[in-house]
């Protein structure tokens, strides 16, 4: 610019310097390693500990599980093959594969029928998952996926489930015929019409011959292994879930007679272990029966459980009405809308949104109490591992490859759930970010 | 102009009882009392008739009747002469110890996992992350079931600790792991020995008087005294004094090889220990989450405003982030503690002779009172729930926001 500078200044630089590159320790991986693992003395003590905690995990798991034998007739046979070497033997995985999943009942040659309806489950709740992105048309395989699964499985004639299927129709058709004269007109035509399509076709099916099923009945108590546990969790939830809301409703009513009732059944079954409903199950609920009448061990399972998962989904349901303003209630009424409209256009939508991470939960921890059964003697997952399997002369002693299996399924199953729900939850979040 | 007139008082019509709000309530709760009243009358009718069929009364007689069945593990006088009741009451007392313990041991192992799943190394925060996934998707009883097997099938038998070059060994020459449960030293109290115990006690008070007077003379005065080590002090000097001045009264009585199995000691039964480690781990994984949403749901503000009025990182954590925390940690907590208790309920897996075991195990199946026994079973889980929750409810209304 000026040249004042220019005797006083030696040197000026011209261009600029090129960029340097960052020092080595504040880059890349050795900057991550500096901040995430050794950012000072107790943060190192700790890595150095999990990195030991981790080598004694893999140096016990990795051989077992690298060194494990397919292929064998017994215990015996593993430790003849192994010769002393670490290592799992999960022969007996694969040769008690169809017991741990159906059970030691179940016809071999009609496996595939629970197979398909395990299937099927996924194309029937897929709808109900992604119903952002599954037409809703397909709800209707949904809706006639319970009575289609219900055949697969327990066989039988086809025209039970037609019948009980025809019920439901009927009654929605007389539902939605009465419900715009009342909600409760509505309900109470609905029931008394499927009770009479259930008793008309009940006396049909009695009067057919069961020899002529086209699919070979199978008993309830042949049920067993993964497959119980499965139609334990799905049942009972899917059941519960209507339960809870009416039993939360009742809790929020200001009827007291019908809010005591709620308060009353909801307290007593959260306050008493799955065990002892269990047991009720087992030995004491027959007493309540009329008198000849002999219902399967697996539906008086179904009921109590249901009754627990009613209980705890109620609570979880109304903590979501009690989270909704009181503005909302207070709109529904004043734009004229009766009780049951209100809840079901304005209350129930946004209250079972802010339940959903709840009802998850209830869910995914009802699944894995499924296994208490085995205590009550029935041979779920769990059941069939301590009674038939470990108890038979060749597998006698195979713990850690069956129990591992075990959790390995559930921790599948669940994990998946809950990530479900969180995604579930990011897709449902409508406020801003 | 127009004058309002009340409307006329219309006189009451049956089909108003459907239709005007008025009355519709009380319609809709006589028809629930009456639905209520017939299925009660129905069910009972039903038991009554099936009970008369199979020849049973209701009764509580069986509680007084000799039990002749061994428990394994008793905290009170109890042999198989003892009746029914007895058994019930060891059963209780089982249950609520290992409930205590695994409290206890959860306690501990939630609030280190879910504070080091905010550590700040990764390493830590994956494997907590870990821990916590695996124990929270897979049943208890799977672990339960597992615990037990290490106990009883891999651990060595009470012959292997025999001999000089013995398979297994004492750890630290006073606790032998077998599979028939694990032997521990047993205090052994000369009458001295409670002045001792005594004195610790009233070193415990003496402690928190100290804190509280310490407290208070920060409000009163502003000066500030030593906190840590004369709590400690306080704690432990008077106790190893008297213990050392009445001449050692307490002395520990350690397991020895004797026979087929040890003799002395405390026998800790794998049962119980597979029990209470199983329900800790995996409520332990429960309550690191809940600490962890705890801790995380104070807002950053607060860190910051605490540290703009110059407190310290330890004075902040302990004024300011954890009484908010708690607030939220608390609650989920004792739910926690609720669940505990229930699912030590799965006892009967393992054969841990709990209330479950006793009243609705062997008892149910040896006299046959099925309704009875599950009855009187789920009115201990009830009371117990209960009054947990009655807890529960003090204290959130103690720590309620104080708004207007």
């Amino acid at each position: 610019m000026s040249d004042m500078h220019q005797h006083s200044v030696a040197y000026v630089r011209e261009t600029m310097l090129p960029e340097a590159p960052p020092p080595a320790r504040e880059q890349g991986i050795i900057k991550w390693m500096r901040e995430n693992l050794f950012a000072n003395v107790p943060n190192s003590i700790l890595t150095i500990a999990s990195i030991v905690v981790i080598y004694y995990i893999l140096a016990a798991s990795l051989p077992w599980l690298l060194n494990g034998i397919w292929n064998a007739e017994s215990i015996r046979d593993c430790r003849e093959i192994l010769q002393g070497a670490a290592g799992g033997c999960f022969a007996v995985l694969t040769e008690r594969w169809n017991q741990l999943l159906f059970g030691f009942q179940y016809p071999d040659d009609q496996y595939w029928r629970p197979l398909i309806a395990f299937l099927l489950l996924f194309v029937a709740i897929a709808p109900v998952m992604f119903f952002k992105y599954i037409p809703s048309q397909f709800l209707l395989f949904t809706a006639l996926y319970p009575f289609l699964a219900y055949w697969l499985i327990w066989g039988g004639l086809i025209l039970a489930p037609i019948v009980a299927l025809v019920g439901f129709v009927v009654g929605y058709f007389v539902w939605g015929r009465l419900v715009q004269r009342s909600f409760a007109t509505g309900f109470f035509g609905a029931v008394a019409a499927a009770v009479i399509v259930w008793w008309i076709g009940g006396l049909i099916t009695a009067g057919m011959d069961p020899e002529q099923a086209m699919l070979v009945p199978v008993a309830s108590r042949d049920m067993g292994g993964f497959m119980l546990n499965l139609i334990l969790g799905t049942v009972c939830v899917s059941l519960s879930i209507p339960i809870g809301i009416a039993l939360a409703l009742g809790r929020q009513s200001s009827m007291p007679i019908i809010k005591w009732i709620c308060v009353v059944f909801i307290e007593f079954i959260r306050g008493v272990p799955l065990i002892t409903l269990l047991f009720v199950a087992n030995v004491v609920l027959a007493y309540f029966f009329p008198p000849g009448t002999n219902f399967d061990l697996i539906i008086r399972v179904i009921i109590m459980i249901t009754a627990f998962a009613s209980a705890y989904i109620a609570e979880v349901i109304r903590g979501g009405l009690a989270a909704l303003p009181t503005g909302q209630y207070e709109a529904a009424d004043s734009l004229g809308l009766d009780y049951a409209q209100a809840m079901r256009l304005i209350i129930l939508p946004q209250a079972l949104k802010i339940s959903i991470p709840g009802i998850v939960n209830v869910a995914v921890g009802l699944f894995k109490d499924t296994t208490l059964v085995s205590v009550i003697s029935m041979f779920d997952l769990v059941g069939m591992i301590r009674g038939p399997i470990l108890a038979s002369t060749e597998w006698n002693g195979v713990y850690w490859e069956l129990f591992g299996f075990a959790a390995l399924l559930f921790f599948v199953v669940c994990y998946g759930i809950s990530q479900y729900s969180q995604w579930l939850e990011r897709e449902l979040t409508t406020d801003h970010k | 102009m127009t004058t309002m007139t009340d409307p006329p008082q219309a006189s009451f019509k049956l089909s108003m009882l459907l239709n005007d709000t008025r009355y519709r309530s009380y319609t809709f709760q006589f028809i629930a009392l009456i639905l209520l009243i017939a299925a009660i009358a129905y069910l009972g009718s039903n038991l009554a008739q099936n009970l008369r069929e199979a020849g049973l009364n209701i009764s509580y007689g069986f509680l007084g009747e000799p039990s002749n069945y061994d428990i394994n593990q008793r905290l009170i006088e109890y042999d198989s002469r003892s009746s029914h009741w007895r058994a019930a009451v060891v059963g209780v007392l089982n249950t609520l110890l290992v409930a205590f313990l695994a409290c206890v041991t959860a306690t501990i192992i939630g609030v280190i996992a879910g504070v080091l799943r905010l550590s700040n190394n990764w390493l830590v925060r994956k494997l907590m992350a870990g821990y916590v996934e695996a124990f929270r998707n897979v049943p208890v009883l799977i672990w339960i079931l597992i615990i037990y097997t290490v106990m009883t099938a891999v651990m060595p038998s009470p012959r292997d600790f025999r001999g000089d070059d013995a398979d297994a060994s004492m750890v630290l020459g006073s606790f032998a792991f077998t599979n028939r449960g694990v032997y521990t030293p047993k205090p052994l109290l000369e009458p001295m020995g409670w002045v001792v115990v005594g004195i610790f006690i009233a070193s415990i008070i003496g402690m928190f008087a100290y804190r509280r007077y310490a407290t208070k003379l920060l409000y009163d005065t502003g000066k500030l005294l030593p906190m840590g080590w004369p709590s400690l002090a306080i704690l432990f000097v008077p106790a190893i004094l008297s213990f050392f001045v009445l001449g050692r009264p307490i002395s520990l009585e350690y397991p020895e090889l004797g026979g087929f199995n040890f003799q002395g000691g405390i026998q800790v039964l794998g049962s119980l220990i597979a029990l209470w480690f199983a329900l800790a781990i995996y409520t332990g994984a429960f309550i690191a989450e809940n600490v962890r949403a705890g801790i995380q749901a104070v807002s950053k503000g607060q860190t910051e405003a605490a540290a703009a009025l110059g407190l310290r990182p330890r004075r902040i954590m302990n004024l300011v982030i954890l009484p908010q925390a708690l607030r939220i940690i608390i609650p989920p907590l004792i739910s926690n503690y609720l669940n505990i208790t229930k699912n030590s309920s799965l006892a009967i897996a393992v054969g841990y002779m709990d209330i479950t075991g006793t009243l609705g195990g062997i008892t149910l199946n040896q006299t046959g009172r099925a309704i009875e026994a599950v009855l009187l079973l789920m009115l201990f889980y009830l009371v117990i729930s209960l009054s947990i929750s009655a807890v529960m409810n003090v204290y959130n209304n103690a720590v309620r926001l104080k708004e207007r």
